[in-house]
């Protein structure tokens, strides 16, 4: 019995927020039929082990992401404002050493 | 991605010791090795809970058994991470499965030997496990992004199970004379197929040469095979149990353990089908599949009449 129809769950991604106060990062992907099962798979899949303290699921055809082969226009106007960096500016050399 | 200039191109980005990840251009070969070597990774997770699942009923008290259930129970996540990562590759999850049910897709072959007594269960922890570990923490520094954290994952949780394992030999290892014999009985049978899990020879290895070269391995089997052995040989030691190899011996010049031959005509025969348990192994996991089919359809069609339902009450 091969069933090579598409009866395949839908797809989510899932981020975790490792410790209180800490950002939610990414922990990988899993199948689940709804919203509620995606959450206690991956609770099961992605945290055993108390990884993260609160969970995200989210359906990956949901997310928009920005392309690598555009990557270099993308990101490039942020590389001509390097007086947006701190170190961009000087400081008296008194003040320098205290801080 | 095939021109000469772009080939060129991507193997200076794993040169410079570069992650490649989902989105990125990469040879249409790596991708199809990938996805052979994550997949077949995959699988093996989940066929590896076959053998000890064999004893979750039959475990000698209470805290081994939970300590079984929570192993076994991260195999199958293991397994899980592997197909997420997989999925990024443009497979299709079901595909990969069914590949492996009802097509040619391999899995580890240290899976199709029987478990006969409860010091299979420790062994498998320390030598099975142990292995995998030193497999795996080469391949957490695989070039492809995705396989690389998943492995990441799985080597955090692997050192329990491992530990688990060795912590009963020992035990066994130093009970009755009858546990004795059977923890000594139990690595005789499981060190040879072990020392195989790393693979043929790199001699005999076709694939090897360029998963290195792509940064997909960092090291051959043989050096994997090498550095677990000298490792085991100091474990073994420790408690009192002896590995089944008289040619085992410390070479001074190279600093490290030779051993003996392995006999790769059993590793050949195991890898095309005749192992002791190839059968069982494929038929229980057919069995699963099959009869797990209405949960998936059920839970399906639950999911399409909530969201009816959700909508309309708007």
């Amino acid at each position: 019995m091969s069933s090579n129809d598409s009866t395949e769950w839908p797809l989510w991604e899932v981020f975790y927020q490792p410790k209180n106060g800490k950002p939610f990062e990414h922990a990988g992907s899993l199948h689940a039929p709804d919203a509620e099962m995606a959450l206690l798979n991956a609770r099961d899949t992605y945290a055993r082990r108390n990884e993260g303290i609160a969970i995200w699921v989210v359906p990956s055809d949901q997310i928009t992401a920005s392309t690598p082969e555009d990557a270099g226009p993308f990101f490039d106007p942020a590389n001509e404002k390097p007086y947006r960096h701190p170190q961009f500016y000087s400081v008296p050399r008194a003040v320098k050493k205290r801080s | 991605m095939n021109t000469e200039q772009e080939l060129k191109q991507f193997q200076e980005r794993i040169d410079n010791g570069e992650k490649i990840e989902p989105k990125d251009a990469m040879p249409e070969r790596y991708r199809k090795q990938l996805i052979r070597m994550m997949s077949q990774h995959a699988h093996s997770e989940i066929v590896g809970m076959l053998p000890e699942g064999n004893w979750i009923t039959r475990a000698p008290s209470l805290k081994r058994k939970m300590v079984l259930l929570a192993k076994v129970q991260d195999e199958a996540g293991h397994g899980l991470y592997l197909y997420s990562a997989t999925e990024t590759l443009g497979a299709r999850r079901q595909d990969l499965v069914e590949d492996y049910l009802y097509g040619s897709a391999k899995y580890s072959s240290i899976f199709n030997y029987p478990t006969l007594t409860y010091a299979d269960i420790c062994v498998i922890g320390w030598l099975v496990d142990g292995a995998a570990i030193v497999n795996q923490t080469m391949l957490a520094k695989s070039s492809y992004g995705p396989y690389a954290r998943a492995n990441l994952r799985i080597c955090k949780e692997e050192s329990f199970h491992k530990k688990q394992g060795y912590e009963m030999l020992a035990k066994m290892a130093s009970g009755t004379p009858e546990q004795q014999k059977m923890a000594q009985d139990a690595v005789n049978r499981w060190w040879w197929p072990t020392l195989m899990m790393f693979g043929p020879h790199d001699s005999d290895s076709p694939n090897s040469a360029e998963l290195i070269r792509w940064g997909v391995k960092t090291k051959t089997n043989d050096e994997l095979r090498v550095h677990f052995v000298d490792r085991m040989v100091m474990e073994a030691e420790a408690i009192g149990i002896t590995l089944p190899d008289p040619d085992l011996r410390y070479n001074e010049e190279t600093g490290h353990w030779d051993f003996g031959l392995i006999p790769w005509d059993e590793f050949w025969s195991v890898v095309k089908g005749d192992g002791p348990m190839n059968r069982e192994r494929i038929r229980a996991r057919r069995h699963a599949y099959e009869e797990g089919a209405w949960v998936r359809e059920a839970a399906t069609e639950y999911a399409r009449k909530q969201r009816l339902r959700a909508e309309k009450a708007s």
